[in-house]
């Protein structure tokens, strides 16, 4: 009898290399994916922490000047690489670490940064006192503080009480600019399309011809009463402006300069250099609270990002809403109800390639059918009163939902079909043999034990969609949204809204602001939200489809 | 003939009439089926006789199933099947174009190979029918809910766990749980397709108890490739051999003296 072999296989043969390479591909994926997280989370989050502002003696063209700022970017570079830019250094080593410092102030100096090297820092300080106010406009600015004023008189406080006066001076104004937002967000902006409402009527009966006397007088009272309504407001705006421009400060910069800053111009006013760990901590929880509830001001580049995330979460729900009951009914009659054959199979493969058209292709569709053709047909036949302003004829949060809706049905389709084959034909006839059509069989057993894929489905399509830009650009996503598409006016739900798009909100930041530099920053904590976003998003369709499995968990066969 | 003897209720209570003497329920009349070009069933001439238990037994492939399944036109489902002559139920033509064959499926009820429950509930997996038939009374369907899986005696064992995934339940309990998902709309006949052959010896003594209940109240036709079991629960066997209907007869009779050849061969085990 032969005896067993016992010599082992080769190499190759036993199988090794192929182990060895899958598991290599799978960790390259996981060490990709957890770097670009860990890249715009750290790059991204770090712009919160409240920052140490130096003071440096800095030798420049022979002169030594005093800067102040915080050093946004440290790279070591070669010295020959400062040369070729046309200044001369005399430095005898090879790297020198060049600070990108941002100064701020850009209403004083006309810039916000500046590079300085190493081996100019003459000396180095980090004042206790330096104080940094957050702007509405103009950017950080950065300074010690000199007076307080009142109505432009110097109030005489004792300098130690300087700063805990202004800061109580700065929470007077934080409320004064909380009502004036409120009165002219809500109370005026409501008046606004109350009176807007009324002029579309007015024109509406005009154009209709029948030049209803009573109607037309009903209007113009009604218009005299907003109106009244509104100098009301007005009149206590104004009062409120007055009141917010009370106060102002004496600020000492890094040039020796004295500059007045009005207090309504400060959101926020802090000194980095004297604030402990648990205090900075405190503001970086602050920062990024309002990062994501606030605003964005100046151009994008400071402020919050609410409105983006807003309109993101809204385009995606909508669109979600719009493409499982179109990508199911239609997969269900492809799959149930469609005789199989040349004609289905032809529809297959083109739902499957319609999931490769790049998405700006998309973009156009939506722009010439939804928009254009679609939405310029609605304004004609339901809002002439507002022609020629469009109503729907313009890119909104409705023909981006849909159009983001057509993109991303393909994968419903695909997912729902595979979940309708994947029912055993066993439960079809279990039910059938009881007496059940073929309606009732797939409404009572088979769609709901295929709603989990419908579920994956719908999460594949949320992840494509909510990370999708360039369709967006040309169907609705704005730069600036003025209002948000959901607010307190009926009907509430605004869908012919322009909106906020994160992806749009990262390349408009990124690329498109009148600083970039500044804004870099920005970029990655957007980039990180939109993600946050996507994650959230998908987790709770997940938790929606297991859930969904549990219950319909089919026979293990 | 050698089968065990595993309950002597079984014999004790096997019918004595003849089956010229037994009221019939379904009848096929020079019944073929084509698949295509392919004939699958060829001229059967049959009679299934009221309230008793009839047996289809036969070699793989040999059109039992397909025979069966058409008596409730479950072969509705595939494409290209063309049938000619009559299969009847209570005189009436079951392929007849103005038969409504959800009606039909409703009065002739089958249970398949596989325990197929629905992923619901075991109570509403027996309600299903109901709810298909539009009985919305809580109270008329928790009487029939628990009427059927006493008559299909599955209450014993789930009475106290309705509310539970179907699932949950062993392949025999499941099996049961189908056969009373089927009794609960009340069908004139039952069509069982194989009920037992996924199943272990003690499930499946259980669901030839239960077949031999049930045909005190419904007709019942089972398709077997178990012999023992058809000898054990049927009073009429019919032998089918490649499509065709070689013999017909009462089960005592076919088993112990068939009068066709091909059928003592396969009772005998000599093929098949």
């Amino acid at each position: 009898m032969q005896d067993i072999k016992t010599k082992k296989p080769g190499f190759f043969k036993s199988g090794t290399p192929w182990v060895w390479l899958n598991a290599g591909a799978v960790s390259a994926s996981i060490i990709m994916v957890v770097g670009l997280l860990i890249l715009i989370a750290v790059r991204g989050l770090g712009h919160f922490w409240p920052k140490t502002v130096w003071e440096f003696d800095y030798l420049e063209y022979g002169e030594t000047i005093v800067l102040m700022g915080e050093r946004s970017k440290v790279e070591t570079i070669p010295v020959s690489q400062l040369q070729s830019s046309g200044r001369t250094y005399d430095f005898d080593q090879e790297f020198v670490e060049r600070t990108l410092l941002k100064t701020g102030n850009r209403d004083v100096y006309g810039f916000d940064f500046k590079l300085i090297v190493k081996p100019n820092e003459v000396k180095v300080r980090k004042p206790e006192d330096a104080i940094v106010f957050e702007r509405t406009q103009w950017g950080n600015f950065y300074g010690y503080l000199q007076a307080i004023r009142e109505q432009g008189n110097e109030l005489s406080i004792d300098s130690s009480m300087l700063w805990n006066e202004l800061k109580k001076r700065i929470k007077r104004v934080d409320k004064l600019r909380e009502r004036i937002h409120e009165i002219e967000k809500e109370d005026i902006g409501a008046i606004n399309y109350k009176i807007e409402k009324l002029r579309l009527q007015q024109r509406k009966i005009e154009l209709l011809g029948n030049l209803d006397k009573a109607e037309l007088d009903r209007i113009a009272a009604q218009k005299v009463a907003y109106d009244e309504e509104y100098a009301v407001l007005k009149q206590e705006l104004d009062s409120l402006y007055a009141d917010i421009k009370r106060d102002s400060v004496d600020m000492q910069v890094m040039t020796g300069q004295r500059v007045q800053i009005s207090l309504a111009d400060i959101l926020k006013a802090t000194r980095p250099n004297s604030m402990g760990v648990g205090e900075k901590l405190l503001h970086y929880f602050i920062n990024l609270k309002n990062f994501i509830t606030e605003d964005p001001r100046e151009a994008n580049t400071e402020g919050g990002i609410f409105p983006a995330i807003f309109g993101t979460v809204m385009m995606v729900l909508l669109m979600s809403i719009i493409v499982t009951p179109f990508g199911v009914v239609a997969a269900i009659y492809l799959r149930e109800y469609a005789k199989q054959g040349f004609i289905t199979r032809l529809v297959r493969i083109s739902v499957n390639n319609l999931a490769g058209v790049p998405s700006i292709v998309y973009g156009v569709f939506g722009l010439g059918f939804f928009v254009y053709l679609v939405g310029g047909r609605i304004d004609e036949w339901f809002y002439p009163e507002a022609l020629p302003a469009p109503t729907f004829g313009s890119g909104g949060l409705m023909w981006a939902s849909l159009t983001l809706a057509l993109l991303t049905v393909p994968v419903v389709i695909v997912a729902t079909e595979e979940g309708l084959a994947r029912i055993p034909r066993s439960i079809r006839e279990g039910s059938l043999a009881l007496g059940a059509t073929k309606a009732e069989t797939l409404w009572r057993t088979v769609i709901p034990m295929a709603s989990p894929a419908m579920m994956t489905g719908l999460i594949l399509a949320v992840a494509r969609a909510a990370g999708e830009v360039a369709p967006l650009m040309l169907v609705g996503a704005v730069k600036l949204a003025p209002s948000l598409p959901v607010d307190f006016n009926a009907p509430f739900i605004h869908l012919e809204r322009k909106f906020m798009h994160l992806g749009f909100h990262i390349y408009d930041v990124g690329f498109q602001s009148p600083n970039v530099e500044a804004a870099r920053p920005l970029v990655y904590a957007t980039a990180l939200i939109l993600v946050v976003v996507i994650v959230v998003l998908n987790l709770s369709a997940i938790y929606i489809r297991n859930h969904l499995r549990e219950k319909y968990r089919t026979m293990e066969q | 003939m050698d089968a065990p003897a595993i309950s002597d209720q079984v014999f004790k209570s096997r019918t004595s009439k003849r089956l010229e003497d037994e009221e019939i329920c379904m009848q096929c009349k020079k019944f073929s089926l084509y698949y295509g070009d392919k004939q699958a069933l060829f001229d059967i001439d049959l009679k299934i006789p009221s309230r008793r238990v009839t047996a289809f037994i036969g070699p793989s492939g040999c059109g039992k199933s397909t025979l069966l399944r058409c008596m409730n036109r479950m072969n509705d489902l595939i494409d290209g099947i063309k049938l000619e002559g009559e299969l009847t139920l209570n005189g009436q033509d079951v392929y007849h174009r103005s038969v409504n064959v959800t009606d039909l499926r409703r009065r002739v009820g089958m249970v398949f190979q596989k325990p197929n429950p629905f992923p619901k509930s075991v109570f509403e997996n027996v309600a299903y029918g109901l709810r298909l038939q539009g009985v919305t009374n809580r109270r008329e369907i928790e009487d029939r809910v628990e009427w059927s899986l006493k008559s299909a005696a599955l209450w014993d064992e789930v009475g106290d766990r309705l509310q539970d995934n179907a699932f949950d339940l062993s392949g025999g309990q499941q099996q049961r749980l189908v056969i009373a998902r089927a009794i609960a709309i009340q069908p004139e006949v039952l069509l069982l397709d194989e009920p037992a052959s996924a199943l272990d010896p003690i499930s499946t003594l259980k669901i030839e108890e239960l077949i031999f209940e049930l045909k005190s109240q419904y007709t019942v036709v089972i398709v077997t490739h178990n012999m023992q079991q058809a000898a054990r629960v049927s009073d009429y066997t019919a032998f089918l051999y490649l499509g065709k209907l070689i013999e017909f007869g009462a089960t005592d009779k076919l088993f112990t003296n068939p009068t066709e050849k091909q059928t003592e061969d396969y009772i005998t085990g000599r093929y098949g």
